[in-house]
Order: structure tokens, then C-alpha cells, then sequence
């Protein structure tokens, strides 16, 4: 008797229970995401410094961002970085899955491969930075061993960006690398073996079978990729602050340098929802194109 | 999502890379190719030790070198604050007294309460999500997955003003909170996982007369121990690797972690030039433990890192 009545009583409905076990994780959401999205937006509508209340002043910081040149630069200069970043990476994540599923299953060999993702961007731009130094750097030492002019990655404004974009290629290139070869175990092995035994070369197999199965996959690593890589703001922090001459001034750079340099807060937050904006636009329009919902292995 | 995770769910067995072991003219490119990304991968941290056990001076007199050159560990002295500010100077350090064991502790004390509370909250969430039947329960579960969608960016000036209404700048506490609760990605994570335990394990239990509370922690928790101790890693990972928010909320030596730390020393540029040796001694402390922390879990991580990697 007692033990059909407690079972009927576990599926009755767990109420009270739920509200415990729901009540902390609710507790942070609603105030840690929900309220500063929500306030993020609303002060976007204000001149708010941090000492005196907000004051609602209407579109006045959407108007002043469309007339702000420097605000259009950063913009430029991070769809230069995003464009470069995700580009070398991705290619460079997919040929080191490729290799990982073709030539071996060592899981050391993976666990190398990740080791750049465990230090922080901090770690990764500072020791890039030494690297890369004019004058002592090890990098540079090569490049002059071998009769060539010394690069002055990190203070010359053609450099810059794209350097700073490499570094950070460098030190997620592994983590992505893992999330594609995941996604490239799940295309069965006997594909591969007809293909084999139909006399395929490997470029042929990449082309014909790895490609489009993966793409699902790829899809969803790049919308994720893309979202990471427009909010670059710790390596720039510490290799160039946004120099020289403003080359490296990256949105979230010149966002960061509003709210806590200048104490716009306001206008720091309309730069932060047109940045929301753009990667909405960006995660749709790439949703739709790469039909990331769908799989060809159905 | 919930379509890539399925795919990557059922991991089919392969067959094939022992299949042909002959080493074809293209076989041996491929290896050359993933030797030099190893080669890429690894050296910077070799360059790192090497430059931490060298003085500036040898590193001046000799920039290219493989060994360390006039080997030392003043590096590591200055980094960590035993070395007055005369000793520093005079070894090319700015003597501006950083002391990189407080902001060892620090960054443990922070990365350890974040990953602790936000496993612990998000999986009672996920088990709620999963398993307890209670009105309203899809909405919410819609609002969490609606926070996904939230670039990370966009709450962090909100965020501070919060903290800083809260009297809580400048402090651990203030750094650790916005992450302690959940991650909608944690509770996502963990749900997914509950949902594929099967309910004829608990409801056994629940014959046997357990209560939820009791199945969840002691029977449901320890199923999940695999995926939540790769969540807590990469968790711990992310903790200690933050560099932005901390930068916003911390002011001073009491709340300073390392990646802040590391930003300060880089931006002491004494007269002479940068203390290079001191900054790698530094950047060293700063990396070790999550190197140590991967070398630990590695096999783990790197066997379970599929879908479950979607941050």
C-alpha cells in the first residue's frame, strides 16, 4: 500500500521541490542575465555616468554612434579581424581534424593540440608579444637569421590587426579542431572503406564525404566561432591597447574605453546593443544559409 | 543545437586510420604537416621557461639561443615579491612589488566558488528541468535557453553597475557572482544528459521508498559524474582564464587575480625596457596550474569534448 502510494505521489507533480531545486539557478538567471539585458538596453536610452542617477535622453546616443567616425572604424577594424581570425582558423581547425581522424586516434596527440586553449588570452598575447618583439623576440631573430627585414608585428598598423588575429588563431585553433573531429566520428567508417575500395583519393573522400556530412557540424561551430571572435578584447588589451594610431581599436576596445575611461555609460551601452544587433543579424543570416538545423546523415 | 548533439551522441566505431598502415608519399606529408602544428603548439611554451630562468641581461646578449642564458630564478623572485625594489630595478624589473602568491590565491579562490556553486546550482536545475513535473516548467526552461543567445559581452557593463549598487567592487565575492548561479549552457549541458538516463533506474528507487532528493545526489549525480567533471574543468578553465570582467570589478591587491595581475606587470615597463624574464616567471605562474589541472583530466576531457563544447 505505502509503496504504491509514494510512487503515485512521485508522479503526482513535485512542486515544492522543484521551486528548491530551481530557486538558485533561477535567483542568478533573473538576476544576472535577464535584469542587465533588460537594463543594458534601457540605459542605452540614457547619459549615465556611474555617480549621478540615469537620465533618459532618448535616441540621443543612437545618433550621436551613427555620427561618430571612430565608432564606424571600430566596427571596420573588428569585421577586418573577425573576417581574418575565422577564416584562418577555421580552415586550420579543419585540416588538424582531418589529420587527427585520418592518421591516428592518439588521445595525447588531442590533448596537445588543446593545450594553447588552457592558457587565458592574457597568457597567449603576452607571450606572442615576447615572441614577436622587434628586437629580442625569437620570432624576429629567425626572420633576420634568414636575411629578411625584422616585422614590427604589434606596432606597425598594417600588422597589427592581422597578428592579433593569428595569436588568437593560435590559441583556439585546438579546442575547435576537437569540436569538428567530434563531429567526424559520427560519419560512418564503412563510407570511407566503399569509397576505398572504389579506388577514391583522400582529396576525393574530403570533397565527397567529410565535407558535406560535417557540415551540420561546421555550421554550428562557426556561428559559435564568429560570435567569440567579435567580442575580442583581451588580447588587444594587452599587446597593443588599441594602438597604433588606433589600427588595433576594436569594439569592444572602444566600448570598454567609453564606459571606463570617459564614463559614458549610456552611450557605451547603445555601442553594446548595435553590437547584440549585429550578431543577431549575423547568427540568423548564418543559420539560415549553412541550414544548420539539418544533418545529410538523417 | 539539440540536432548536432544527437549526431554527435552515438560515437560509431571506426575502423579505419590502423587500416593502412603502409606510409604512402602522402602519409608522410600529413605527419610533417601535424608535426610542425605541434611544433607551433609547443615551442611558445618552451620560449616561456626558457625566458622565465634567464636574466635580462642574457637575454639582451643572447635573444636566440636554445638554453636558458645565465640560468636563474631571480624571474620568479621578482614576480613573486621576494625581491626588494632596489634587487628588482637593478635586474631590469620595475620594482613595483607585485606579489603573484596573492593573486594565485585569488584567482583559486574565484575559479573554485564559481565552479562549485554553478555545477551544484545548474545540475538541481537540469535534474528540475529533467526529471520534477511543475507548472510553468517549459517556459522557464525557454527563458534559460533564450539566454544562451546573450552574448556574454552584453551584461557585463549592466552587470557592474549591479555590483558596484551592491557594494561589492573590488571584492572576490563581486568578481565570482554573476557566474556562481548557473550558465545557461551548464543547465543545458546537464539536462541534456538526464534526459538520457533511463527512468526505470529512479523509479526502482522509488519503490525501494528514496525520495527525489535522496535519487538525485545519490544516485543521479554520481551517474553524471563523467560530463560534470569535464563541465567543472572546462568551468574552472574559464574562471581562471576571465580577464575582462575581473579587469572591470577589481581594484586592488585584495581582489586582483592573475590574469589582471599579469596585465599590470606587462604594463610596468621599467626605463630599461620590459622585464621580460619577470613576465614570463609570471605568465608561468599564471599557466601551470590549468596545465597541471589538464595533465590530471586530460584523457577525460579530451575523450568528452564533442557537443558538449558549445559555449
Amino acid at each position: 500500500m505505502s509503496i504504491a502510494s509514494s510512487s503515485r505521489a512521485g508522479n503526482r507533480g513535485d512542486g515544492r521541490l522543484a521551486a528548491v531545486f530551481i530557486a538558485p539557478a533561477f535567483l542568478g538567471f533573473a538576476v544576472f542575465l535577464l535584469w542587465p539585458t533588460l537594463r543594458g538596453v534601457y540605459l542605452s536610452f540614457t547619459r549615465f555616468n556611474l555617480l549621478t542617477p540615469a537620465r533618459w535622453v532618448g535616441l540621443d546616443n543612437y545618433v550621436r554612434m551613427v555620427n561618430d567616425p571612430i565608432f564606424w572604424e571600430s566596427l571596420r577594424v573588428t569585421v577586418v579581424y573577425v573576417v581574418l581570425n575565422i577564416g584562418v582558423q577555421t580552415v586550420s581547425a579543419l585540416a588538424i581534424a582531418v589529420l587527427l581522424q585520418r592518421l591516428t586516434r592518439s588521445p595525447w596527440l588531442r590533448g596537445i593540440v588543446l593545450t594553447p586553449y588552457l592558457m587565458s588570452n592574457v597568457v597567449a598575447g603576452i607571450v606572442w608579444l615576447w615572441i614577436l618583439d622587434t628586437q629580442l623576440g625569437i620570432g624576429n631573430e629567425i626572420i633576420a637569421a634568414l636575411g629578411l627585414d625584422r616585422v614590427p608585428f604589434l606596432t606597425d598598423e598594417t600588422w597589427a590587426v592581422p597578428t592579433i588575429a593569428l595569436i588568437n588563431v593560435w590559441r583556439h585553433v585546438g579546442y575547435t579542431a576537437l569540436l569538428l573531429f567530434a563531429g567526424l566520428q559520427a560519419i560512418p567508417g564503412d563510407m570511407y572503406e566503399a569509397a576505398r575500395v572504389d579506388g577514391a583519393s583522400e582529396w576525393r573522400m574530403f570533397r565527397r564525404i567529410t565535407l558535406p556530412l560535417l557540415r551540420p557540424v561546421l555550421a554550428v561551430v562557426l556561428i559559435m566561432t564568429v560570435i567569440g571572435s567579435f567580442q575580442v578584447f583581451d588580447t588587444v588589451a594587452v599587446t597593443t591597447a588599441g594602438g597604433p594610431a588606433g589600427a588595433t581599436n576594436v569594439l569592444q576596445f572602444y566600448i570598454y574605453g567609453a564606459a571606463f575611461g570617459r564614463f559614458q555609460f549610456g552611450y557605451a551601452s547603445a555601442m553594446s546593443v548595435a553590437l547584440l544587433v549585429v550578431l543577431s543579424a549575423i547568427t540568423f543570416v548564418q543559420y539560415r544559409l549553412t541550414r544548420a538545423g539539418r544533418t545529410d546523415l538523417g | 543545437m539539440t540536432d548536432t548533439t544527437a549526431v554527435a551522441g552515438p560515437v560509431t566505431a571506426r575502423g579505419d586510420g590502423g587500416g593502412r598502415r603502409g606510409l604512402s608519399p602522402g602519409r608522410i606529408v600529413a605527419w610533417a604537416v601535424m608535426a610542425a602544428i605541434v611544433l607551433v603548439t609547443l615551442l611558445p611554451f618552451y620560449w616561456i621557461l626558457r625566458t622565465a630562468l634567464s636574466t635580462n641581461t642574457g637575454l639582451a646578449a643572447h635573444p636566440a639561443g636554445p638554453l636558458p642564458v645565465d640560468p636563474t630564478t631571480s624571474g620568479f623572485e621578482r614576480a613573486l615579491g621576494l625581491q626588494s625594489a632596489e634587487e628588482a630595478i637593478a635586474q631590469g624589473g620595475s620594482g613595483g612589488g607585485l606579489r603573484f602568491w596573492r593573486y594565485l590565491l585569488n584567482s583559486v579562490l574565484v575559479s573554485t566558488l564559481i565552479t562549485v556553486c554553478q555545477i551544484l546550482f545548474s545540475a538541481m536545475a537540469a535534474y528540475a528541468f529533467a526529471r520534477l513535473r511543475w507548472r510553468g516548467r517549459d517556459t522557464v526552461f525557454a527563458m534559460f535557453l533564450a539566454g544562451l543567445m546573450v552574448p556574454a559581452v552584453f551584461t557585463l557593463l549592466p552587470n557592474f553597475v549591479l555590483i558596484k549598487e551592491l557594494g561589492l567592487v573590488d571584492s572576490l565575492l563581486g568578481i565570482a557572482l554573476p557566474t556562481m548561479f548557473m550558465t545557461p549552457f551548464a543547465v543545458f549541458f546537464l539536462r541534456q544528459f538526464f534526459m538520457g538516463v533511463p527512468r526505470e533506474v529512479e523509479e526502482a528507487a522509488l519503490l525501494d521508498g528514496a525520495g527525489k532528493v535522496r535519487i538525485f545526489f545519490r544516485m543521479l549525480l554520481p551517474m553524471a559524474a563523467t560530463p560534470v567533471l569535464t563541465l567543472a574543468v572546462l568551468t574552472y578553465i574559464t574562471a581562471w582564464n576571465d580577464y575582462f570582467w575581473p579587469l572591470m570589478v577589481s581594484y586592488s591587491d585584495s581582489s586582483r587575480v592573475l590574469t589582471v595581475a599579469l596585465a599590470v606587470f606587462r604594463a610596468q615597463t621599467p626605463t630599461t625596457g620590459t622585464d621580460w624574464s619577470g613576465l614570463m616567471a609570471a605568465t608561468l605562474i599564471a599557466a601551470l596550474p590549468m596545465l597541471l589541472l589538464f595533465v590530471v583530466f586530460a584523457r577525460r576531457i579530451v575523450g568528452t569534448i564533442g557537443f558538449t563544447g558549445i559555449k
